[in-house]
C-alpha cells in the first residue's frame, strides 16, 4: 500500500538517532509504565492484527447491539440518518463527481472498524464497548456490507480471511512529481495568460452565514 | 464616506470628536483589576472564531475558523486560533494528565505535567493548518469569507519540550519506523507519524503565545508536527508508541486521504504545501477609503523543507501580470508570512490574487491547475490560488476565474 514511506522514515531515522546518540542525555524524568497501564491505554489495532485482544463476536450478536447502540445515527443498515456517516453503499462511485467514501467503498483495513470502535464509539459514550462487544459490532458492519454471511464469527484468528473491497485503492503521495511542482519553474511575470474570465462565484450559491460585523460593514 | 464626514465636520467648525469634551476624557476609567484577565475592546466584538452551520451535522466533531481579515503581523491571538474536534474539547485537570511513552522502547515511561517541565524548553513560532483548509472550494467559488475559505488557520509560539528528548529518555530501538501519537479525548484521536519526523523536529507543547494551552487547543498538551498537516498534531496528547508499521488508523485512511479523479486516494500526504492567502481586502474586508494609495496585505506559507517562502507576487488582473509583495520581517522556518504591497486603486474593478514561492522553489499552483492534476473530490490539500474580486464600490467577492 505505502512501498516508499517506510524506507524514508528508517532512512531518516538512523541518520538521526546516530546523530543524537551522543547529544542527548538520559536525565532520568518519569517512571516506568506498568504492565496494567500499558494494557489500559494501548487499544490500538494494526492492519496486520497486532494489537487485537483474545475473543470474539458474532453477527447475531452485533445485530443486537447495533440496534440499541449505533442505529439511531448510522441507521438499521449503516446507511446513516441525518449527516451521520453510511457505513455502506458507495460502490462505484469514487470516480465519480460524488464519491461516497464508506466502510464498503473506500476503507482499505478491517482493523480500522474495530480500533475505531473501540476508540471512539459509541459517539458520546467512548470506551464503553467490551472487547466482544467491539468484535461483534465489527463483524456486524462487515456483514452489512456483504463482505462476510450470517455464519461468520469474528476473532483474532478469524480476521485476517476478510478483505475490504478498497485495499488497494490507495496511493503514496506523489504530489511533488504533479506539472507544477516538478521542474520548480521560475514563476511567470508578464503576459501569463490570454484572456481571465470569471468562471464562478460565491454568490452564485448561497452559503455564506451573514458576518458579525460591524454597522458600518460593508454589504456582501 | 470618510471625505464627506471630513466636509461637514469642516462646515460646523471641525471635528466634533475634536472640538468637544469627550467622555473618556473627563470621566474615570475603571479601575487596575477590573477585568482580572484583559479581553479585547468591546468594539472588536465582530473579531470572532465563527463556524459554517451547514458544516457538520454537530458542534462536537466540526470546526470553527480563524478570522484572518482582522489579525495583523503573523501571531494569531489564543482565544482566536480555529479549532477542529473530533468528540469536543475534552475537560482535564493538568494534574491529572498522564503521557505515556512505549512500544519499540527500552523502557516504556509514564510522564506527569511536572515531569515533563523538568526537560530543556523550546520555544517556537509555527503556523498550523487544517489538511481541510479551503475545502469548499475544489468545485467553485462557493464561500463568500476569507475567514471560512483560509482561516483553518493559525500560527502562534509553542513552548515545550523536543519530542527527540522525550524518545531518547525511553530509548528507541533501531527497528523503530512509525511513531502512533494518541490524544486523552473521545475520539482517541490518533495518527501515525514517520519515526524521521518525530525524531526531527517535533515538538510536546504545554504553552501557546506564553501561556498555557487553551483548552480548544489541547490543554495541558499538544503534539506540535511541524508544516505537517493539522490533524497530526494530536491535542490533550497522552500517549506515544513507537511501532515498526502505520497503525492504518481512522483518520489516516477513511479521512484526510485524497481521493483523485481516477478514484485513487493519496494516502500519508503530510505537508501543506506553498500557499498564499490576500486577507484585505477579501469578502470580509471591503474597501472604504474610495480611490487611491491601497494596502494588499496577507498571508503566506508551506510546510516543505525549512518551512521559508522566498517571495509572494501578487496580480490585479486575475493573473495575467504579476508584481512582487515585499515579505514582512519576521520570516520564521515553519511559520506564517506576512506580505504587503502598496497599489494605487484607479477604482476599476479589480482581480487580486497573490502567488507564493517557498524556499524549496514550489510555486502556488493555480485552482484549475490543481484540479486538472485531482480533480474536484480531495477535499484536502487545496492550496490553488486564490481570487478576490474589489468591485468599484469597493465591495469584495470570492470568485474563480480561467
Amino acid at each position: 500500500m505505502c512501498p516508499r514511506m517506510p524506507v524514508i522514515a528508517t532512512l531518516m531515522a538512523a541518520a538521526l538517532l546516530s546523530a543524537q546518540g551522543q547529544a542527548a542525555e538520559r536525565l532520568g524524568l518519569g517512571r516506568a509504565a506498568t504492565r496494567g497501564e500499558i494494557a489500559a491505554w494501548d487499544i490500538d489495532v494494526r492492519p496486520d492484527g497486532l494489537g487485537l485482544p483474545a475473543g470474539e463476536g458474532t453477527i447475531a450478536e452485533g445485530e443486537a447491539l447495533w440496534a440499541e447502540k449505533c442505529a439511531s445515527c448510522h441507521g438499521d443498515f449503516g446507511e446513516g440518518v441525518g449527516r451521520a456517516p453510511a457505513l455502506i453503499g458507495g460502490q462505484g462511485t469514487l470516480a465519480g463527481d460524488r464519491p461516497m467514501r464508506t466502510v464498503g467503498s473506500y476503507w482499505p483495513h478491517v482493523s480500522t472498524l474495530y480500533d475505531y470502535t473501540r476508540r471512539a464509539m459509541p459517539y458520546g459514550d467512548a470506551r464503553s464497548l467490551t472487547d466482544n462487544e467491539t468484535y461483534a459490532l465489527t463483524a456486524y458492519i462487515l456483514h452489512l456490507n456483504d463482505l462476510v454471511d450470517a455464519e461468520f464469527v469474528l476473532s483474532r484468528e478469524s480476521f485476517g480471511s476478510v478483505a475490504l473491497p478498497n485495499a488497494g485503492g490507495f496511493v503514496p503521495d506523489d504530489r511533488l512529481d504533479e506539472p507544477y511542482y516538478r521542474d520548480r519553474a521560475t514563476p511567470c511575470m508578464t503576459g501569463c495568460k490570454a484572456e481571465v474570465k470569471i468562471i464562478s462565484r460565491a454568490s452564485d450559491l448561497d452559503l455564506t452565514p451573514a458576518p458579525a460585523g460591524r454597522p458600518d460593514d460593508l454589504k456582501e | 464616506m470618510a471625505a464627506t464626514g471630513l466636509g461637514a465636520a469642516a462646515r460646523a467648525g471641525g471635528d466634533p470628536l475634536i472640538t468637544e469634551v469627550q467622555e473618556w476624557n473627563r470621566k474615570l476609567g475603571d479601575g487596575v483589576g477590573t477585568y482580572a484577565y484583559g479581553m479585547p475592546s468591546p468594539h472588536e466584538s465582530h473579531v470572532v472564531r465563527r463556524t459554517l452551520p451547514w458544516l457538520t451535522g454537530d458542534a462536537t466533531s466540526s470546526s470553527s475558523f480563524t478570522p484572518l481579515h482582522a489579525l495583523e503581523g503573523i501571531i494569531t491571538p489564543n482565544g482566536l486560533c480555529f479549532e477542529r474536534h473530533h468528540a469536543g474539547i475534552a475537560a482535564i485537570d493538568a494534574a491529572e494528565h498522564r503521557l505515556m511513552i512505549h512500544g519499540l522502547v527500552d523502557t516504556p515511561l509514564v510522564f506527569t505535567m511536572d515531569d515533563l517541565r523538568r526537560f530543556p524548553r523550546q520555544s517556537r513560532i509555527l503556523f498550523l493548518e487544517c489538511a481541510a483548509n479551503t475545502l469548499t472550494e475544489w468545485q467553485a467559488a462557493q464561500v463568500n469569507s476569507c475567514q471560512f475559505t483560509h482561516g483553518m488557520l493559525h500560527c502562534v509560539e509553542y513552548t515545550g519540550v523536543s519530542l527527540r528528548h522525550l524518545l531518547a529518555e525511553a530509548g528507541v530501538r533501531p527497528q523503530a519506523e512509525w511513531l502512533l501519537a494518541e490524544g486523552a479525548d473521545a475520539a482517541a484521536m490518533s495518527r501515525s507519524i514517520p519515526i524521521g519526523k518525530a525524531l526531527d523536529d517535533c515538538l510536546v507543547a504545554f504553552a501557546q503565545n506564553g501561556e498555557a494551552l487553551r483548552p480548544e487547543q489541547g490543554y495541558p498538551l499538544r503534539l506540535c508536527v511541524p508544516g505537517f498537516e493539522g490533524s497530526m498534531w494530536i491535542k490533550w496528547l497522552r500517549r506515544l508508541e513507537v511501532g515498526d508499521k502505520p497503525w492504518g488508523q481512522r483518520e489516516e485512511t477513511a479521512r484526510y486521504t485524497d481521493l483523485m479523479a481516477n478514484g485513487r486516494a493519496r494516502i500519508f500526504s503530510f505537508e501543506m504545501d506553498v500557499k498564499s492567502v490576500i486577507t484585505s481586502p477579501s469578502p470580509d474586508v471591503g474597501v472604504r477609503h474610495g480611490n487611491g494609495p491601497m494596502v494588499v496585505s496577507g498571508l503566506a506559507w508551506s510546510g516543505r523543507g525549512k518551512g521559508l517562502i522566498s517571495r509572494v507576487d501578487i496580480s490585479l488582473d486575475g493573473g495575467r501580470n504579476w508584481r512582487p509583495a515585499e515579505i514582512e520581517e519576521p520570516s520564521l522556518p515553519m511559520a506564517l508570512h506576512r506580505f504587503r504591497a502598496m497599489v494605487e486603486w484607479d477604482g476599476s474593478e479589480v482581480l487580486l490574487q497573490s502567488r507564493a514561492v517557498d524556499g524549496e522553489g514550489y510555486v502556488q499552483p493555480t485552482r484549475a491547475e490543481l484540479r486538472a492534476a485531482r480533480g474536484t473530490s480531495s477535499i484536502f490539500h487545496n492550496n490553488g490560488i486564490q481570487t478576490w474580486l474589489l468591485r468599484p464600490d469597493g465591495s469584495v467577492e470570492n470568485v474563480d476565474v480561467s
